[in-house]
């Protein structure tokens, strides 16, 4: 409320504060609609902007991120018994996600805030969903320093340097997991990650369902002997990151997005389509015996498909390259799981690859529709 | 009907202040502007000096490039003064009208008589040559050329415009003796709305049935794309009904006779309706339609695509509409973060429009929200029933990448066929902008 009552032009170009004209915009457009009005072509506008846009995605992410916060407390109690009690749970967690929260904020808004100030721009509002992303697909017990250097890497080389939000081929979020997982692999992967400790205390294992798809044939049985079915994978009560166990919470943010139209359906469809079909070819030929529905409970493949793939910036952009897109991330993530036994999450790398050839699929849809329309004759 | 045309994709702008069917007034303006701005690719050369005494019909100015194509005064009068701008850009010229309302004869002429090139010279003489538009780019057709085809769209689906079966319905003679007169240059392709359309029963053209409810199934570049898309070397002409009953009353009048029936809409019209007036009707003559108090922006034509003229401006030679709607200078407090805005429309389901799809809103100017680069990829689509990537195209035209903006569909469209592309834009660009700066590089690249 504060720069409301700072008198304008104290900030504006020229103004004695001038040079941080971008951030005093940034709080301010925050809390107000621009006073702008349309000065080219349509003189109406529609009342959507990109800060609806993404506050709806964040809004989506919520119950992931609450459900997140009690499972890393539950996740605990399962391992130590000594948190007794949903509520307990619940503020255990919230006090260990607070922390990620704040870093993938300060440090990306940070940059953000100080990009737009350098360039004069405005503040763009993606990294609103990306900070929402970041700490939900990173094990809760990620040193702080480390996801700080994350976060900066995304920001600066997934975002800033093509231009900002909009211009980004990569998934920042996604982006900053990769670092993370390439520069710190110990503390990324394995089966001593997944559950948070209390200081001092030495690592616990618990290993993620997906851990047991390196057995190939035996992975159901040796899921099943861990304790894990299909119905605890969906509802959640598993060891995996932070927001990416529960595939009800990923389901309501799901609905809000398609509802909203803020994410691709056919995205998401066909992601799952592509999923099922490498998962049935897989028990099909005797790879695993873990049946292909399962696929999509397990790990990470949910919340990249509802929240990763279908940004809609390093997304396909054509409709029917949307479908092609969205099955070849679905595909290819469980031919990773099926195929490597040492990283059994595929879904990360599975969208990366196919944000770098998004663009190539584009140009094969946009090129194959414009020979076609030439082929056809007209009369007139 | 067998030609008909399906077309879903769209949008209807819920804006208030529909015209009311009814004739408010007849307007006969002190003043009348001849504004060569009207007319894209027209470079004007003054064929008169202030002083000088004028009849409707007389020239008044011609195009450098192509001397014949002359521009003509719609009433009689005295020219009061040539109004220049930066550069000494001629911006208008205003003639004093005397209400003598004497027209240059040009003697009655039955067009189903005339040949191609006799019809070609008339239109030329008349004035009434630059009302015909040349696609790709929009510009003023050249006599030279013989086009593909004539489209004309015999109705309108932009917001809040002219009824054109209440407009027309007393000058579908007129109209038809046009489309004759027009035929003997091209095929005419008439688009209708309706089959107990007035315009159904037009002779001498191929007529199709667009069965559509919203915008911009009316735009007759759309039309064009789903009867016969404009490939690259081709050239098509495109006229208004305006103009085709202009043209058929030169014919069969021997006069210049641009009255037209101007429909005065908006939420910022205190009262609408439709008043008969003259292109070049200054926007003063409207006094009592609109609150002095409040910031008002005067459109002459549709909000999507019409040009803001101010309150001293001038209706444009193409337009039968005014649209008048409030300056949008309020802050809203917390505005894209409330959860409901019952006043603010969005045909995203990310407000709650669509609990009142019945509701009509007062829309302002306001922009509500930043420029941002683009993010959502599938939301102009959904508001174009072309075949085009609108998204690539913009960027091909931002890039300035000819052979890009060939194969994305430039020579097909118009800024006005992507303005509901701009208008559902989360990202606020100005994408009919961005278009016609990438048509003037076309034009001058390929010339």
């Amino acid at each position: 409320m504060e720069e409301n009552t700072v008198k304008p032009g104290l900030f504006e170009k020229g103004g004695k504060l001038g040079w941080l004209h971008s951030t005093w915009d940034a709080f301010d457009t925050f809390l107000r609609v621009p006073a702008t009005v349309t000065s080219k072509g349509s003189h109406v506008r529609d009342s959507i902007d990109i800060k609806r846009v993404m506050i709806i995605v964040v809004l989506a992410l919520v119950p992931a991120a609450l459900f997140g916060m009690w499972n890393v407390g539950y996740q605990h109690d399962l391992a130590m018994h000594d948190l007794p009690g949903f509520w307990n749970q619940f503020w255990w967690g919230l006090w260990k996600v607070i922390p990620l929260y704040l870093v993938a904020y300060i440090v990306g808004l940070g940059i953000e805030f100080a990009g737009a100030q350098i360039k004069g721009e405005e503040v763009n509002e993606g990294y609103l969903v990306s900070g929402m992303l970041i700490p939900l697909i990173v094990p809760v017990d990620v040193p702080l320093w480390m996801l700080a250097l994350a976060v900066a890497f995304a920001v600066i080389f997934g975002k800033e340097v093509f231009g900002g939000t909009g211009m980004n081929f990569l998934n920042p979020a996604l982006l900053c997991r990769a670092f993370l997982f390439f520069s710190y692999p110990s503390s990324m992967s394995g089966s001593q990650v997944w559950i948070a400790r209390r200081c001092g205390a030495d690592a616990i294992t618990g290993a993620t369902p997906l851990s047991y798809m390196s057995e190939g044939q035996g992975a159901l049985d040796a899921i099943s002997g861990a304790g894990y079915n299909f119905w605890n994978m969906f509802a959640g009560t598993v060891p995996g990151s932070v927001g990416e166990t529960s595939v009800i919470a990923i389901l309501i943010g799901a609905f809000i997005l398609l509802w909203t139209g803020v994410a691709s359906w056919k995205v998401m469809a066909s992601s799952v389509a592509g999923a099922l079909f490498v998962g049935w070819l897989g028990t099909a030929f005797g790879v695993t015996d873990v049946p292909a529905y399962y696929q999509l409970v397990m790990g990470g493949f949910a919340f990249g498909t509802v929240f990763m793939a279908t940004d809609p910036v390093t997304s396909a952009q054509t409709e029917c390259g949307k479908w092609i897109y969205g099955f070849l991330i679905g595909a290819l993530c469980i031919t990773v799981r099926l195929f490597n036994p040492g990283y059994a999450e595929g879904m990360m790398l599975a969208i990366l690859l196919m944000n770098t050839f998004a663009p190539l699929i584009d140009h094969c849809v946009t090129s194959s529709a414009t020979k076609r329309r030439a082929k056809k004759v007209y009369v007139a | 009907m067998s030609n008909t045309i399906v077309l879903k994709k769209g949008l209807n702008i819920p804006i208030n202040g529909e015209a009311a069917l009814e004739t408010m007034k007849t307007i006969a303006p002190d003043v009348v502007a001849v504004k060569p701005t009207d007319f894209k690719g027209f470079s004007p050369r003054l064929l008169v000096k202030e002083g000088d005494r004028v009849l409707a019909g007389s020239p008044v100015l011609a195009d450098k490039q192509n001397p014949d194509i002359l521009l003509a005064s719609p009433v009689s009068g005295t020219v009061q003064e040539i109004v220049r701008g930066e550069k000494r850009k001629l911006l208008a010229v205003l003639v004093k009208a005397d209400g003598a309302a004497e027209a240059v004869d040009f003697g009655v002429k039955d067009p189903s008589a005339m040949d191609a090139d006799g019809v070609r010279n008339a239109l030329l003489k008349s004035g009434l040559w630059p009302s015909i538009i040349q696609r790709p780019y929009g510009i003023i057709a050249n006599p030279a050329v013989t086009p593909k085809a004539v489209f004309v769209s015999a109705f309108s689906t932009a917001p809040l415009a002219a009824d054109a079966e209440f407009v027309f319905k007393d000058e579908v003679d007129a109209i038809q003796a046009g489309i004759t007169a027009v035929s003997k240059i091209a095929k005419v392709h008439v688009c209708v709305r309706s089959e107990s359309s007035i315009f159904s029963k037009l002779q001498n053209a191929t007529i199709h049935l667009v069965d559509a409810k919203k915008h911009p199934a009316g735009n007759v570049g759309v039309q064009i794309s789903h009867i016969s898309p404009i490939k690259k070397g081709e050239t098509v002409w495109t006229l208004s009904l305006l103009s085709l009953a202009a043209i058929g009353k030169f014919f069969t009048q021997g006069r210049l006779v641009l009255e037209r029936k101007v429909a005065v809409t908006g939420p910022g019209a205190l009262k609408t309706g439709y008043v008969d007036a003259l292109p070049g009707t200054p926007v003063c003559a409207l006094e009592g339609c609109f609150d002095k108090e409040v910031e008002t922006r005067f459109i002459s034509g549709d909000v999507l695509s019409g040009e803001s003229i101010g309150k001293d401006g001038y209706l444009g030679f193409f337009d039968n509409q005014l649209t008048l709607i409030k300056e949008g200078r309020e802050r809203e407090w917390f505005g894209w973060a409330k959860p409901f805005r019952f006043n603010q429309f969005s045909s995203s389901m990310a407000y709650f429009s669509w609990l009142k799809p019945k509701k009509k809103y007062d829309m302002d100017t306001n922009t509500h929200g930043g420029v941002r680069a683009f993010v959502c990829s599938d939301v102009y689509g959904k508001v174009l029933p072309m075949d085009i990537f609108p998204v690539y195209l913009i960027k091909a035209c931002l890039a300035g990448d000819i052979d890009k903006m060939e194969q994305f569909g430039i020579y097909e469209v118009l800024p006005e066929d992507l303005a509901l592309c701009e208008f559902v834009d989360p990202s606020k660009i100005d994408i009919q902008a961005i278009l016609s700066d990438g048509i003037d590089l076309m034009i001058k690249e390929m010339a």
